[in-house]
Formats: C-alpha cells, structure tokens, sequence
C-alpha cells in the first residue's frame, strides 16, 4: 500500500533539531538525529501535551520543552521513572527526501 | 553466545550490581547468584524497623525471588549452598553441597562480618550478631519468651539501633561501649550526651568505658551474664554484639584472591584476577573500607559497566557527609566535628528543644559538622565545606541556617517528621510527603537523586532538598549518604562546572562535542541539562566568535519567546527602564487586536506581557512592534531581564537622583547579554527605595550624597536581601560596578545558578576584593562586558522578523491534508 508521505528534503530539517508536519488530526514531529536518522512522532509528550518538536534532541532522545521528560525517539516512551508512551510513524529516505507513514510505527 | 557471570553473595551490592548490569547489557551474560541466606535480596539496612516491628520481611524485600524468574537469573540461596570453593583456573565455583557454576567472570560481594569481641563466653548460645534475618528472628524469639535482660555490645549505629529495636520487644536492654562517647564516629562529645540522655529517658542503660571480661554460661551452655572488669556482673538472657564490622574476605583468602583488611580492587572494581571483580563492604580500594550505602552504589555502576565491557568510568571514593536517624533522632556529621588545634567551635544549643548544632572552622573555612535533632542544615554545611566557601561574611547567622526565613513553597515547615502524609513538601512540582514516601518504598530508592528523578520533588527550585532528604532518611532507615563531594553537571559526565568551564578556556574547545570528546563523555549528544550548561560556557568563553549553538539551547531561547502550557507563546516587548509612551502603547494594543492575543497583562519587573501568541505569529507580531521601535525583552532568556525603576527625582516629592534615566541608562548598557541564569536590576530613588532594589541581582538605592550598590538579591523561591556592595558619588561609576558585576558573574557563575547562591558560595569578600578592593580589576571586567556587548546586543526579534533568521523555527516543514 503506498502510504508514503513526502515531507520535503532531509536538509530542511536541522540536526538534532525536528520540524512540524501539520496533518488534520494534529501534529506531527519529524525529528533528525546528529547521525542523520530520522524519526517522526506525534507531537504532544504523554505527560501534559508540551510540543516535543521544541524540545532538545540528544542521541535518539528528545527532552520535552514543558517539564524535561526525556522520550525515545525510537519507540515513543518516556524514559526513567516517568511513564507514558508517544505514537510514532513509520518513516523512510529516499536519497535525500523524507517520508513518512500515517499508520502507526 | 551468551557468557556465563556468577555472583558470589546475593545482599545489596551484588544485586544492585546485576540490576545495573541489567540496565544496560540485558543479553550479554547467564546470570547465577549464590547467597547463604534462604531469601532473595533485601535491605539490610531496613533489619532495625523489622526488629522494632515497624516492618515485616516483606515490606524490606529489594527483590523477591520472582524477580530472579523474571530476569533468568539462577539463585542458590541457602546455607547449604554457600560458596567453600573457586577453581580459578577451570573456572568454576562450588558450594558446599557440591553444586557447581562455571563463569566467565566472578563477581565477589561477599559482604562483611560482625566483628566479635574475643573473650571467654563469646561461644555460649544466646551470643548472637545483628547481621542478617534469622538475627533478627532470633532476637524476637527470646523477647517472645519473656526473657529480661538483653545486653547489646557496641554503642555505634547498629549497636544502638538493636538497643532501640529490643527495647520495643518489651526486654529490659543495656548497652556496653568501651569508650565515653556514643557513636564515636559520627559525633563529638557533647551531642552524643544527649543522645544518651535522651535514650536513657526511654529506659535504656549504658555502662560506658566498659570493658568486658566475659560470659558465663548456664548448665545448657546459653548465655546467663557478663561480667566487667571492675567485678560487676549483670544479668545477661541475650547478647548481641554491634561492635562493627570487617570485611569478610575468607573466600577470598582462601583461593588465593589479594587481600589486605578487605579484597583489594583497582578503579574498575577488579580484583587481582582480571576475571574477577568485587563490590561492597568485602572490598579495600585505595586503603578505604566501605559501609555506607551511596559510595557501594557508585561502585555497582562502574563495576557493571566494565562486566558489559563498555570500560567507561572510574570509581572514586568520595567525601561523604552522613545523615542518620537513630531511633528516631535526626542526627548529621561530616568532615573533622571534632576539630584540631588551631580550629574553632561555633555552637549552638537549646537544651529544651534538644537541639545542638557545632560548626568547626578554620580559617573562615568550614571543616567539620555535626548536627542534633535539627539536621535541615545539614546539607547546606557540607556544600560550603565541599565548595571551601568562606563563611566570614555570615558568621554571625551561619548556624541559625540558610533556611531560617524566606523559603517559599512549604508553609515555613523545616522539620519533615512533623508533616502528615498529605502536607505538600515541594510547592514547585506539588509533591507531597505521602507521595515521596510511597516512591521511596515501591521504588526501592536510596539517594536524593533517585527520589528526584522519581518523584520531581526538590528537582525545580530546590528549596525543600533539605525535607526531602529528611523524609528519605526516615523511610529508608538508619544510614544514609548525602552529597558526594564533587558535583557532576549532570548524569553525561562525571566532571563538574568550574572543570568543563577551565577545559574550554585551556584547551580552546569551541563546540559541545569537542567538549565532550576531550573530556570524555558518556553520552553521545549529552542531555537538555549539559548541552545548555556548556553552550553558555562556549558564548562567555569566545564572545567574539560564532559558538552559539542553536539545538543546544532551549526554546525560549531559541525562539526568543516564552513557552506556556498549550504551546503558545508570549512576547514582552523591552520598555525601557519601565518608560513607555503613548505610540508605543498604540502599537501594542493594535498587535494585540490583530494577532488575537488572549491575555495582555503588566509583568512583576514593569513589562507588558502578550499571552497566548501562535508560534507561526510571532515573527510578524515581533515585526509590527520592531516598526514601532520596540526591541525583544528578553523575558524568555538567561539573560538581563528588566531594570525596574521608581519615578525618581523628576517627579517624586521625595527622590534625590533620577532613578529612571539611571533605570535606562543601565538598561542600554545590559540588555542582550548572556548570563548564568536570568538577571533582575532595579534602581530606587531614594531610601524608600519603592523599586525593591534591594532583592535584586543589582540593586541601586539613590541617596542625597550619591548611590548605594546592592548585589546578589532574590525575591524569589527563596527571598534573600542584596549585600551591600559599595556606595558611589558619581554616575560613571554606577554604570563601571554595574558591568564588572554582570561580566564577574558572568565569567563565574555556574549555568543556572543566580547571583545569590554565586554570591553565597564565593562569599561577598571575594567579589569585594576584585570589583571594590581592584579597580583595574573592576575596569578590566567592565572592558570586557562592553567588548562582549558588541557582539551580543543585535535584536534577535528583528533578525527573525526582517532578516529572515531561522525561519524554518516558525513555519511548518509541510502541511499535510
């Protein structure tokens, strides 16, 4: 089923940074690691719903801006004592152009 | 294929050591634990509480045996299976009834034994230590009989905590110490009196300087007395000896592993045999023994790491300060309590209240502490101790405490013990007592970083660090470590501030990762705590270069505005010195209107606040204000925030100079600039001084000869008032002190950490000698604020707004239908 969705060029999105992907039901956070991985999840922390695209990325971890949970970029939970889980996408590169899945990862 | 590790003791070090183990190589080894006791694996120190019947062997379990189930962990727990023999070279382990494991490699944590006085009687039945469960039971059985009399060897920690957990039994219980003072170790004189004092009105008996000279023996062996050596004789139906520990090395000894007191280890754990290592009370590194818990926890994780081979970290043993609760007392001591020659003693005491507090000093310096039923200090002592902080400045009320007044958030209250379950100890994050005792005990946790991470308590403003480390005490039981003396920035790395800090300047490292590969850290891309800690040090360090990392920093700095709850943001135009005009007001009430702003509210330093601005908004409301000459307040930011001002002489019937052009002047002169953490200015025009200045990071108060300056103030969390820096006739030297502050701090302070516990932690002389004592210093640090100045006052707003910077902060990668 090709489900993909192109997002734009992997150079739009800043290393260890992350950029919105707005759809109709909400956002999405595409993340880019320093290694060039990339990951998309949605973009609402499973504590109080801070906006984890503005959070600082480090390793394949991103720190929620609101209140420091720290969440895996790789499956979405929360990481240490906190616990919670975020969605995460499917996502895919070709050459440069990054995709992603609505279906959930 | 998996490798096999055997570990020799299943008691707090071994386990803990294979949860870290867990932690971070789950697959790497088939895991098989040998204990001598038939439980898994629990807290030892929790054995008082069980004996005093306040817990039951459940309630102290770490881990039940399902937890080994779970883990495919193989236990052999039980006496017969203790371990009596290592083939070092076949590599195999055997326990007595002939069980064998084969490794790959050894983990020793074979704990320690109680050391047993040697007289004549120490064999007889009813001698008995305070070591393990079946103890415990043991203890409980005889007062169950309606036995009287028991005798507890040792006037110590455990020796006490027996005496305590006996006395609840119903038994009748005297403690023999052979020397004058209790708990030697841990306090002096004068505080240990009143301990005795205090546990003799519950009904315990001491004999003192007490040397024994035997047991004696009824017709079925058991203990019926013991006997000292000024003849007196008292009658004895159980003895337990809690006269200290050694570390129990004959397994070690006996298959030839290097032993000196305990199993010699280097840095990594590791024994003389490279394919064994060892943890805990068994071991001696570098000459120290170990019995506290925080020291054997550091251990575990170094030593796990290097059995998953990922060779990072060393162990060092570290300055530890103790905080105990000995039946029911709050007891702390660090460093040398008891003083030397040339130190001197400031004490405090009020017999009535049972409190005693004695600071040793030397050299303005703090050497020593020891704290009596009000131990909330503690901390605060042992940080100054650790940091070398001269105490001249507060002499006079450092043993009244840093918490005597001015903390927000918990009622005033600075006795945890006191608090219901249901009384909220940390304002910030709304934790209550309940909530940290619950964490404590479900989550099996043993330091104040753990209770931090678990529970938020104490992790915002951490002014309740010194309850929450009281109510860990009393939840975890009879010892506890606090602080370790030098202090990580964060979990990444195992240096400290002013380390990272030097290492920038020497080395000319300019980015993060040159950072964290020369001082090695142990994370790839560090976390949100160091990546801003050290972007900061990077901006102060080279200020005329481009170092500012973007991703390093946080949002509000990243996007020059503040983050609320939902996302949102708020922008605070700067108005100068709280000056604004009509124009100016127009032009923020139309963005206001255009942009949908929800809320538009005055700010507690004179600002206008507009709440509830849309991210994709705010490069446009940031361009209508900038059209109207309005810059970025910096309201999000480590950085100036406002120069609040009253009126001042132009209008006031009062004033005596002009607080608001002061107010102004100061204002063009700071904004933009970096800091450690926010900074506050205000300038009162005159003694009334109705802008608060002096609960401010730089606070001005006009007089009719002149200006006061005011340094190091707080009107937050916690409130403290300004110290007098010095007083001034002209306007040029307000403006020099003003940046030789800000730059002083600058170069000094540590990432987020505000000008009053900077100025608490070098002390107001250090900071007088070089800005008031110096004046090159002082203009040298003032040249250096300008030059920095130049680089850093560009409006960040109208970079974004006009000049298209980072744009892609703003709008979305693509919008998806």
């Amino acid at each position: 089923m090709s489900d993909w969705i192109a997002v734009g060029d992997l150079n739009d999105i800043p290393q260890m940074g992350a950029r919105v992907v707005s759809t109709p039901n909400g956002d999405v956070a595409i993340f880019r690691t320093r290694d060039d991985q990339v990951f998309a999840l949605r973009d609402k922390c499973p504590h109080k719903g801070g906006a984890l695209s503005q959070g600082i990325v480090h390793g394949s971890r991103v720190t929620c801006p609101l209140h420091n949970w720290v969440i895996s970029l790789e499956d979405g939970e929360a990481q240490g004592f906190d616990t919670g889980c975020t969605a995460t996408y499917k996502t895919k590169m070709e050459g440069t152009s990054v995709y992603f899945s609505l279906n959930k990862g | 294929m998996k490798q096999s590790l055997v570990v020799v003791g299943n008691g707090m070090a071994g386990m803990r050591t294979v949860e870290e183990l867990l932690k971070i190589a789950p697959d790497k080894y088939n895991i098989t634990v040998f204990g001598a006791e038939p439980h898994g694996n629990y807290n030892r120190i929790m054995l008082s509480p069980l004996l005093a019947g306040e817990k039951t062997q459940q309630d102290i379990m770490i881990n039940d045996f399902d937890w080994y189930t779970q883990n495919e962990i193989t236990l052999h727990a039980g006496k017969e299976k203790e371990v009596v023999r290592i083939d070092r070279k076949r590599k195999i382990v055997y326990g007595k009834d002939g069980t064998e494991a084969p490794y790959d490699k050894l983990l020793l944590a074979t704990g320690s034994n109680p050391f047993i006085i040697p007289v004549p009687g120490k064999d007889l039945k009813g001698v008995i230590t305070f070591r393990d469960i079946q103890d415990v039971e043991t203890m409980i059985a005889v007062a169950a009989a309606k036995k009287r009399h028991a005798i507890v060897i040792g006037g110590g920690l455990l020796g006490l905590e027996a005496a305590n957990g006996l006395l609840k039994q119903g038994m009748h219980v005297t403690v023999v110490h052979n020397l004058p003072v209790l708990m030697n170790r841990q306090l002096d004189a004068a505080a240990a009196e009143l301990l005795q004092k205090e546990l003799e009105s519950r009904g315990m008996d001491f004999r003192m300087s007490a040397n024994t000279v035997c047991f004696e023996g009824d017709e079925h062996m058991h203990v019926k007395s013991i006997k000292f050596d000024t003849g007196e004789t008292l009658p004895a139906d159980l003895v337990v000896m809690a006269a200290g520990i050694r570390p129990n090395t004959t397994l070690a000894q006996h298959v030839g592993i290097y032993c000196e007191r305990g199993i010699v280890v280097n840095d990594t754990l590791q024994t003389y045999d490279p394919s064994v290592y060892a943890v805990g009370e068994c071991i001696q590194h570098r000459g120290e023994l170990f019995g506290l818990v925080a020291p054997i926890w550091d251990q575990a994780k170094v030593c796990a790491n290097h059995l998953a081979n990922y060779g990072i970290g060393i162990y060092k043993n570290k300055e530890v300060s103790t905080k105990l609760k000995v039946t029911g007392v709050d007891l702390f001591s660090a460093g040398n309590f008891l003083g030397e020659n040339d130190s001197e003693s400031i004490v405090f005491q009020d017999p009535k209240k049972g409190i005693y507090k004695k600071v040793v000093v030397k050299d303005d310096k703090i050497l020593g502490a020891v704290l009596y039923g009000d131990t909330v200090e503690g901390s605060w002592y042992f940080q100054l101790m650790r940091e070398k902080t001269s105490i001249a400045d507060f002499r006079d009320t450092l043993l009244f405490g840093q918490h005597a007044k001015g903390d927000a958030g918990h009622q005033g209250v600075n006795t945890a013990v006191s608090m219901p379950d249901e009384a909220e100890v940390c304002g910030c994050n709304g934790v209550c007592k309940g909530d940290i005792v619950k964490a404590i005990t479900s989550k099996k946790l043993f330091t104040l970083d753990d209770v931090r991470a678990a529970t938020k308590a104490s992790a915002s403003c951490g002014s309740c660090t010194g309850l929450v480390e009281q109510i860990l005490v009393a939840t975890v039981g009879g010892n506890y470590n606090a602080t370790p003396s030098e202090k990580a920035i964060c979990r990444c790395t195992d240096k400290g501030h002013d380390t990272v800090r030097a290492a920038i300047v020497d080395s000319k490292l300019k980015t993060f990762h040159d950072v964290a590969r020369v001082l090695e850290w142990k994370t790839a891309d560090g976390c949100h705590v160091c990546r801003p800690a050290i972007n900061y040090y990077l901006v102060c360090a080279w200020p005329t270069e481009k170092v500012d990392d973007s991703r390093s920093r946080f949002i509000n700095e990243r996007v020059h505005a503040n983050i609320q709850k939902d996302n949102t943001y708020s922008v605070v135009p700067r108005m100068w010195g709280g000056v604004t005009t009509p124009s100016e007001l127009r032009a923020i009430a139309d963005a206001a209107d255009k942009y949908q702003v929800p809320c538009v509210k005055v700010t507690g330093g004179q600002r206008i606040d507009l709440l509830g601005v849309k991210k994709e908004d705010l490069p446009h409301i940031w361009k209508d204000l900038n059209d109207a000459g309005m810059v970025s307040g910096h309201a999000y930011g480590k950085a100036l925030r406002t120069v609040k001002t009253c009126v001042g002489s132009e209008y006031c019937r009062f004033g005596t100079q002009d607080s608001t052009g002061m107010g102004i002047a100061l204002e063009k002169m700071t904004w933009g600039s970096w800091t450690p953490a926010k900074v506050k200015f205000a300038v009162s025009g005159c003694p009334r001084n109705c802008a608060e200045a002096t609960i401010k990071d730089f606070g001005v108060v006009a007089v009719d000869s002149g200006w006061e300056l005011y340094v190091g103030g707080n009107g937050g969390m916690k409130v403290r008032v300004c110290d007098f820096l010095v007083k001034v006739t002209s306007d040029a030297e307000v403006m020099e002190y003003a940046g030789a502050f800000m730059q002083m701090y600058r170069e000094q302070g540590r990432h987020n950490e505000r000008t009053a516990p900077w100025i608490e932690r070098v002390g107001l002389s250090a900071i007088k000698a070089e800005l008031v004592d110096n004046p090159e210093q002082r203009r040298a640090y003032h040249e250096r604020f300008l030059e920095s100045q130049k680089h850093a006052q560009v409006d960040p707003w109208a970079e974004r707004a006009s000049q298209a910077v980072e744009q892609f902060e703003f709008i979305p990668l693509t919008t998806v239908q």
